[in-house]
Parts: structure tokens; C-alpha cells; sequence
């Protein structure tokens, strides 16, 4: 039995100073360090010079996927494309949390979280070009396909998370086994009725699950003011979910928040709320237009908190990163640009038929009748066409 | 080999039909880079930047700016391998059109209307579209052999030996390239095609007609014309058309079962004649970059639409809903001059402009914060009136895409400086063809400043949704009674519309007066501040 009045006390008394995001690098690089912040301290104090610098490459190589991405959608390449530009702290600092065995399920936006889950970036581009409702093989990576509607997936989640629960994966005390699962959904989200459902869901069963908010302060062209009086974090302790808010664009305070909410959900400890402030920095979509809903002050004053930038400082004042690390990134960026350019051109079209794949587990002879009579249909151009193209 | 790429219109939107062309910032020659911007475009939602999918040096622009172009147009063509030997443009071009463009029955299919769908899943209309195969002959398909086709279908000389002139992508060329994969089974989008590469240079006379062709049209408005192969002629009509001239495979045929007839070629020639008229000698860039020349080379009719379009319904709109009273003022500003050359020398103003429209738009906001009744605007559905408590001050603003009218906004906040500099980023925005819907909506007021074309001053037209427009005449040295003597004065004129369903003469004459008296004496803004 869960014990809500023990967690309704914590997430009230601190609300106060939990407004106040959880930072361990401040936006010139330096590490902060207060009595809050300790325990997620220690969190990271094992991560030596490799690991700190893998979270900047991880950043960077996301970020040169995500330009590579936006420009072939301008050169008609896609049909759509929804950058990430601006949240790459958030994304990689909680996927580099997650566990193997942990369970992802991404919106839309969450390229840095597949990479993270061994998705082969350029993969993810198939569902922007439209050839493919996914890209990848959601059980090999434990990464779910990527969710279109706004918030469906928080309730998807918190089933998954309650079918781990009852096959035993939680609280067995091997951390090789104990699993989480954790959603990530927007600022906008938190507005669907859909992602109340699941924090209710999610608190009354002790659900192993972490529902990851990524507060971009934008939900398309509504700003975060319009959709909530309170901090969005504060919404968990209504539901009974204990909630943190931490500063989206530190990779190191993100990164230790969700390790500390995968481990209370695979030990038995139930459900968290992350509310993760960030910003994005580009558009909504390559649809979009920001430049008319906001102004290039605000812009200036996030580009100025910029993740990557942030890191980078970081290690320098620590002597970790010299050019010559610099200079081999910029290489390795360089190379998945190219890379992901060669890919998408190569894509080719998929077979009209393959629509007919999926819609069953098994045959069935109603789709297996149909798909036929379309073959022939599609057969029935070949005269004009010397085959479709 | 040079090897050609066309980048085709992108749909930068969802489902987006086309695009405007705004700036090239490349021209032909100018090596790129992938990635690289090389061209602005406005859509239906926003203005875009377009980053090149190719690596090489422009060989060929298709879209001239101003120009609207439909997704899957091709506007510009690359040249991807530079060093190679010298090769038509069109057999590249041509290529890449065959692998992304089926060889549709293009009797009644325009093949310039797209080189294929590099997009996907949306209901962007492409070229090419297939149709089920009807079992009888179709009357329009090649009744004459590929090889004639082509020899009868001259290639333009290469762009890269015209230089600065856009060669004309000779819709014959097209035809000649794109026609014979009606034969080449088709392959994936991004394959090069086999073999039309090397058909082309074989092909290739003297041909002289392309030169008449107005460069703006053979890429925007090109007639649809029969898909066949060859064009179909009688004997006569072939050597009249020599005689003439005339391309044959340019002019739009109407004789039955699609043969071109000497009215025809005359018809053809007659157009093609003022099309050269209408264009300087030496100027690449047409006397008017869009439009259809009338046949007798005397008119010229311009399709509305983009800013002038807008400005159109916004004029018709207001002069025809709000009843306009217009008041005069002439006054003395020479202080007003006196004050503009003494701020120049300020250190705090070194960094911005002050001209007198500067300090206009200061005794405005002056003048509208003593009355601030004329700073609203006409409900006419719920019967309102809206006072709005801020001033979002519009300047009229002449750009190259036409007239727009940003606004400043809450300039009743900004000091003199800030008003300064906010008429430098307005003005600067503007004449980049940057200004974007939102910094032009929501004005509560507006100054047109008709002095700078040298006018006294004018009777403006209000901006719709404001109540008063306030034109600033051009400033002039002139004998003006001062102080009981006739001394030379600078003088000027002043005019504010305003809309008489909610302003009355009285106020709007007493706002003018407030203006004109901090121009003749700015000290009384010290005043009234």
C-alpha cells in the first residue's frame, strides 16, 4: 500500500523553493552547489572525464542530426520535420539515465532520446519522409515508436509500467531486472486530459513509471502562461507524484533527477513527475513560423542559456576539453550530416503492399484479399507506366 | 562531365501549392556549398530560407525573383562536378527529370508543371500524375520516332557561355529530353538515368529562337502544348516558320489533331516580337518582371496579388467603410531643424538616426496622449468603439515589394531614443523585405511620410482598424512672417485623415494643432511630456 499522506506531505512543504529549478551547472558552466542540490551531487560524482564528455558529444552529434534534418526538409527531402534545436540537455541527460532494460515512449520530438536508445539517427527520418509509421525496431531499442497525438502515450506508458509491476520486474532488488519506464511529453501535454489520467493512474497503482515533461515554454504558439496558473512540476502533488522541477538545459542536474525517479520507480517506490525547463530554440515544426508569436529577445535570452554551450564551458574550466577534442567532434558531426543527407536520398519508396503488413499479427483473410485485389489494381497501370515508380 | 542538379520548389509548409520567389543570394557562377541559403521564399505562412541540396557552382536560375512558383518547379540548377568538360545544361537537367517525372499522356499535362514528387504523403499536385491505361491508342502519342523528336528540338547553348543571362530552358529542349521516357522504363527517384545524357549534344542546331523567348516566361508561362514527340507541320508552314524565325516546338498549335498552322507560327511571332520590346538592351532583368505582353507589344497585364494585393483590398476597405476628413496645418518648423541638428551632435543619439520624422512621430504621441480618444478603432459587428489605452505607431514604409505599414509597438513607452532606434529597425526590416504579418498588425496610428518624394503633403488614406493618419509633407525654405518681419523659414505642411464615424472635425483639428505646435516650438513637449 502505497503511502499517499507521506508523499502529498513531501510535495507540499517545498513548494516554495521547488519553483526554483534544480541546477548543477549554472549558464556560465560553473557548478553549483547548495544544500538542495547534494544528494544530486553525489548522483554524478561518478561520472569521470569520458562520461562528461560523451554527454557533449551526444548533444552535439544530435544537433547536427536535427540541422541536417531541417535543411532536408527545406530541400524537399521531407515532408514534415519537428526539430529538437534547444532541448538536447533534457533529452540526453535523462536517456543517458535510463537502463537497458528501461522503456521509452517518445512524442514526436524526442530524437535525442532515440539516440540514446541506439536508434540509428538517420532511421528516425523514415516517419518524416513518410515512407514508414515508425523506423525502428521499438522492442530492440525499448524505445516506442513515436507518438503524434498530444499526451495518448502518458496512458500508454503508465499501462506498460503497471504490465512490468505484474511480471514481477519491480522491487526483485537485481538491477539488471528491475525495470522502469518513462513518457515524455511537452508543456502542451500537461493541458490533454489524457496526461491527468495517467498521473492518477500512475499514483494509485505505484506505477514504475517517470512522466518526463519537457517545459519548452511553447506549446506550438501558446505559451506556457496560457495553459497553466502553477508551475507545471506542482501538478503531480495533486495526483500524489512526487515532482521535481529542474533546469532542462543542464544536462548534469537532468541527468541526475531521472536517475534518481528510474530508481525510486524500479525499487517499488512508485511514479515521478519531471518538469524539465527548457526551450525551443527553433520552430514548432518546419510549419511553423515563431517569429510571429515571440520575440527575438526572448530568443536571444535562451540562446544564451544554450545546453551545449553550458557543457562545453563546463569543460573547459575543468581542463577536459581542448581543440583537438573540438576539432574531432566537429569531424564526427560533420560526418553523421553527410551521413544523414546520403540516407534520406537514398530512401526509396516503399511498396504500396507493405501497408497491408502490420495491420494483423498473424494472416487474416479479409487483409490477405484485399491486398491482392490491390496488387492487381496497382498491376492495371502498367501500360502507361512500365511499372510505378 | 559537368553534371547538372535541379532543385526543385520544396513544400516548406504542410500541403503548401507554392511559393513566391523573394531574394536570390546566389547567382549563376557563384560556386555553393550544401546547405548553403541560396534563396528567400515567402509562402502562404512564413518567409523561408532555403538551404542548397548540392554542392557546385550555379549554372541556371529559373525563378526570377517576385515570381510565384509551384511546389515541384524546378528553380535553379546546379552544376555538381564544375571542372567536368563543357555539356548542355538541359541533358543534365534533362536526366534528372526523366528518373523523377513519368511520362505522363501529356496531351493535357503540362511538362514543365513539376519534375516529380521529391515529397511525400501530402496533396501537393505534381506533374505526371498516373492514370489507369485505357485500352485504346491514345490519338496524342508519339506518331514519330524518338530520333526526330529530337533533332527537330534544339537545345539552348549552354548557360555556363551565356553567363549573366538566365538561358532560356527552351520548352523545346524540355520536350526533346523529357519526351523519350515514354519509352525508358522509369526508375526511382534519385537514380540517374541511363543514356539521355548522351542524346542531347548530338542535338543541337543553330538555333536562334530561344534568344526571343522572354526568360521570365519561358519558366512561369509556358502554354501547355501537346506531349508528342515531334511538332506536327505541314511543309509550308515548316518553311514559313524558318523564314520567320519561329521554333516550331514554341508555338502553341490549334489545327486539328494538334498540327500548327501558319496563323499559328504568325500568332507565335507576333507575341515573341513585343516580348523583346518589352525588355532593355543589355538588361537582363525584364521592364516588368511578370505579366503577358498584349499582341500588339502596347499593354502589358500584371496578375494581382502578394503586397499589392493586399494593399488593394486594405485601401478598398477603409475608403469605402470610413468616412475620410482630411485637415491642413502649414508650419513653421525651424526650431523643430534646429533641434534635429543639435541632437545629431549628441553623444546619447550617435548610434541612430534623428530626422524630423523622428521627432513628428514624438509630438504625435504627445498630441495622442492629450487625446486620447482618437487612438481607437470602429467595431462595426458589435457596434463599439475600442479605445486602445497603448499607441502602436504605424509608418508607412515604400519597399521594393510594395507599400507596408509596421508598427512600432507601445511606442507611447519609448523615450526618444527608443523611438529612434525603433523607426531604424522598422524602416531596415521593411526595406529587407523582412516584415512579418505580426509587426504589421495591431496599429493604433499611423504617419505617412510623403515629404522624402519631395510632396507638400497629401490626403491619406487610413490604415484599416485606426481612426487617424497623419501625412508629414516635404520641409522647404520659404518666406514666412516671423516675429512681425519677413525672414526664410523652414516650413512644412501637415494633413491628418480621420475617420468621422468616431472622430469629429473638432478633435482631429485639435490633435493636428498639438502636432504642429511641438514641431513650431519643441519645448513644448517639456510641457505636454
Amino acid at each position: 500500500m502505497t503511502d499517499l499522506l507521506h508523499q502529498a506531505h513531501l510535495a507540499h512543504e517545498s513548494d516554495a523553493i521547488d519553483d526554483v529549478p534544480l541546477q548543477l551547472l549554472a549558464p556560465d558552466g560553473s557548478r553549483v552547489a547548495d544544500e538542495r542540490n547534494a544528494p544530486y551531487r553525489a548522483r554524478i560524482a561518478d561520472l569521470d572525464a569520458d562520461a562528461l564528455r560523451g554527454l557533449l558529444r551526444d548533444m552535439v552529434l544530435v544537433r547536427a542530426f536535427d540541422t541536417e534534418a531541417t535543411s532536408l526538409q527545406r530541400q524537399g527531402e521531407l515532408a514534415l520535420y519537428a526539430p529538437l534545436l534547444g532541448q538536447e540537455a533534457a533529452q540526453i541527460g535523462s536517456g543517458r539515465a535510463l537502463a537497458p532494460q528501461d522503456m521509452a515512449f517518445p512524442s514526436y520530438r524526442e530524437h535525442g532520446v532515440a539516440y540514446t536508445r541506439g536508434v540509428d539517427l538517420p532511421q528516425v527520418l523514415q516517419l518524416f519522409r513518410g515512407i514508414d509509421h515508425g523506423g525502428w525496431d521499438s522492442e530492440a531499442h525499448n524505445f516506442h515508436l513515436y507518438t503524434l497525438v498530444i499526451g495518448s502515450h502518458a496512458l500508454h506508458a503508465t499501462g506498460y509500467a503497471m504490465g512490468v509491476q505484474r511480471d514481477g520486474l519491480v522491487g526483485t532488488g537485481d538491477p539488471a531486472r528491475d525495470t522502469a519506464v518513462i513518457a515524455y511529453f511537452g508543456d502542451g501535454a500537461t493541458s490533454q486530459g489524457d496526461v491527468s489520467e495517467a498521473l492518477g493512474f500512475a499514483a494509485v497503482n505505484n506505477a514504475p513509471v517517470v512522466l518526463f515533461c519537457q517545459n519548452n515554454q511553447w506549446a506550438i504558439s501558446v505559451p506556457t502562461s496560457k495553459q497553466t496558473r502553477v508551475p507545471i512540476y506542482r501538478r503531480g502533488a495533486g495526483f500524489g507524484v512526487p515532482s521535481i522541477r529542474v533546469d532542462g538545459n543542464d544536462v548534469l542536474a537532468v541527468y541526475a533527477a531521472t536517475q534518481e525517479a528510474l530508481e525510486r520507480a524500479r525499487t517499488g517506490g512508485g511514479p515521478t513527475f519531471i518538469e524539465a525547463v527548457t526551450y525551443r530554440m527553433g520552430a514548432h515544426t518546419t510549419s511553423d513560423d515563431p517569429t510571429r508569436y515571440r520575440t527575438s529577445e526572448e530568443e536571444q535570452h535562451w540562446r544564451d542559456r544554450d545546453p551545449i554551450d553550458r557543457m562545453r564551458a563546463h569543460l573547459v574550466a575543468e581542463g577536459l576539453w581542448d581543440a583537438e577534442h573540438q576539432a574531432a567532434l566537429d569531424a564526427e558531426a560533420a560526418a553523421l550530416g553527410e551521413r544523414v543527407r546520403t540516407y534520406v536520398k537514398g530512401l526509396g519508396r516503399p511498396a504500396a503492399s507493405s501497408m497491408f503488413d502490420h495491420v494483423y499479427a498473424t494472416d487474416h483473410s479479409l487483409v490477405t484479399r484485399e491486398s491482392a485485389w490491390f496488387a492487381d489494381y496497382e498491376a492495371s497501370f502498367a501500360e502507361t507506366q512500365g511499372g510505378h515508380r | 562531365m559537368p553534371t547538372f542538379e535541379r532543385f526543385t520548389m520544396p513544400d516548406a509548409g504542410e500541403g503548401l501549392t507554392e511559393a513566391d520567389i523573394v531574394t536570390w543570394h546566389v547567382a549563376v557562377g557563384d560556386p555553393v556549398t550544401v546547405n548553403q541559403t541560396i534563396v528567400e521564399i515567402e509562402t502562404a505562412k512564413s518567409l523561408v530560407e532555403l538551404p542548397s541540396p548540392f554542392t557546385g557552382v550555379v549554372a541556371e536560375i529559373l525563378a526570377v525573383e517576385g515570381t510565384t512558383v509551384e511546389v515541384g518547379q524546378p528553380i535553379i540548377v546546379i552544376d555538381t562536378d564544375p571542372t567536368g568538360a563543357a555539356g548542355p545544361v538541359d541533358a543534365g537537367a534533362g536526366a534528372q527529370d526523366q528518373d523523377q517525372e513519368p511520362a505522363a499522356e501529356a496531351s493535357d499535362v503540362p511538362e514543365e508543371s513539376g519534375s516529380g514528387a521529391v515529397l511525400v504523403g501530402y496533396g501537393v499536385a505534381t506533374a505526371g500524375t498516373t492514370r489507369r491505361a485505357r485500352r485504346a491508342t491514345e490519338p496524342s502519342t508519339p506518331s514519330v520516332p524518338d530520333a526526330v523528336g529530337q533533332a527537330a528540338a534544339p537545345a539552348p547553348a549552354p548557360a555556363r557561355t551565356t553567363t549573366a543571362s538566365p538561358a532560356p530552358a527552351s520548352p523545346a529542349n524540355a520536350r526533346s529530353t523529357s519526351a523519350p521516357s515514354a519509352t525508358v522504363p522509369s526508375t526511382p527517384a534519385g537514380l540517374t538515368a541511363p543514356a539521355s545524357a548522351a542524346v542531347a549534344p548530338s542535338a543541337r542546331p543553330a538555333s536562334v529562337v530561344p534568344a526571343l523567348v522572354h526568360p521570365v516566361q519561358s519558366v512561369t508561362q509556358v502554354a501547355p502544348r501537346p506531349g508528342t514527340l515531334a511538332v506536327r507541320a505541314k511543309p509550308p508552314v515548316r518553311k514559313f516558320a524558318r523564314d520567320m524565325g519561329v521554333d516550331l516546338s514554341s508555338v502553341h498549335a490549334t489545327g486539328p489533331g494538334g498540327i500548327v498552322t501558319r496563323e499559328d507560327v504568325l500568332a507565335y511571332s507576333a507575341q515573341a516580337q513585343p516580348r523583346a520590346l518589352a525588355t532593355y538592351v543589355d538588361d537582363d532583368a525584364p521592364w516588368l518582371a511578370t505579366g503577358q505582353v498584349s499582341s500588339d507589344g502596347r499593354q502589358t497585364r500584371v496578375p494581382v496579388k502578394s503586397v499589392r494585393k493586399r494593399t488593394a483590398e486594405a485601401m478598398v476597405a477603409s475608403a469605402f467603410t470610413a468616412p475620410h476628413v482630411t485637415v491642413f496645418h502649414t508650419v513653421d518648423v525651424t526650431k523643430t531643424m534646429r533641434l534635429v541638428a543639435r541632437l545629431r551632435e549628441d553623444r546619447e543619439f550617435t548610434d541612430v538616426r534623428v530626422t524630423p520624422l523622428l521627432i513628428t512621430a514624438k509630438a504625435l504621441l504627445l498630441a495622442v496622449n492629450r487625446h486620447p480618444e482618437i487612438n481607437a478603432s470602429w467595431d462595426e459587428v458589435t457596434q463599439e468603439i475600442v479605445y486602445k489605452h497603448y499607441i502602436n505607431l504605424g509608418i508607412a514604409a515604400s519597399t521594393p515589394r510594395g507599400l507596408v505599414v509596421p508598427n512600432i509597438k507601445d511606442a507611447h513607452r519609448l523615450g526618444l531614443k527608443g523611438l529612434a532606434q525603433g523607426l531604424a529597425d522598422l524602416t531596415a526590416t521593411a526595406r529587407a523585405g523582412r516584415t512579418s504579418p505580426a509587426d504589421m498588425s495591431d496599429g493604433t496610428i499611423t504617419i505617412t511620410n510623403v515629404g522624402v518624394f519631395g510632396i507638400d503633403t497629401g490626403t491619406p488614406i487610413l490604415n484599416p482598424g485606426e481612426a487617424a493618419i497623419l501625412a508629414f509633407g516635404a520641409i522647404r525654405e520659404q518666406p514666412w512672417v516671423h516675429k512681425g518681419k519677413i525672414k526664410k523659414r523652414f516650413v512644412t505642411q501637415l494633413a491628418l485623415s480621420v475617420d468621422h464615424r468616431l472622430v469629429d472635425g473638432a478633435l482631429g483639428s485639435r490633435l493636428l494643432s498639438d502636432v504642429a505646435a511641438v514641431l513650431e516650438e519643441p519645448s513644448q513637449a517639456l510641457v505636454w511630456g
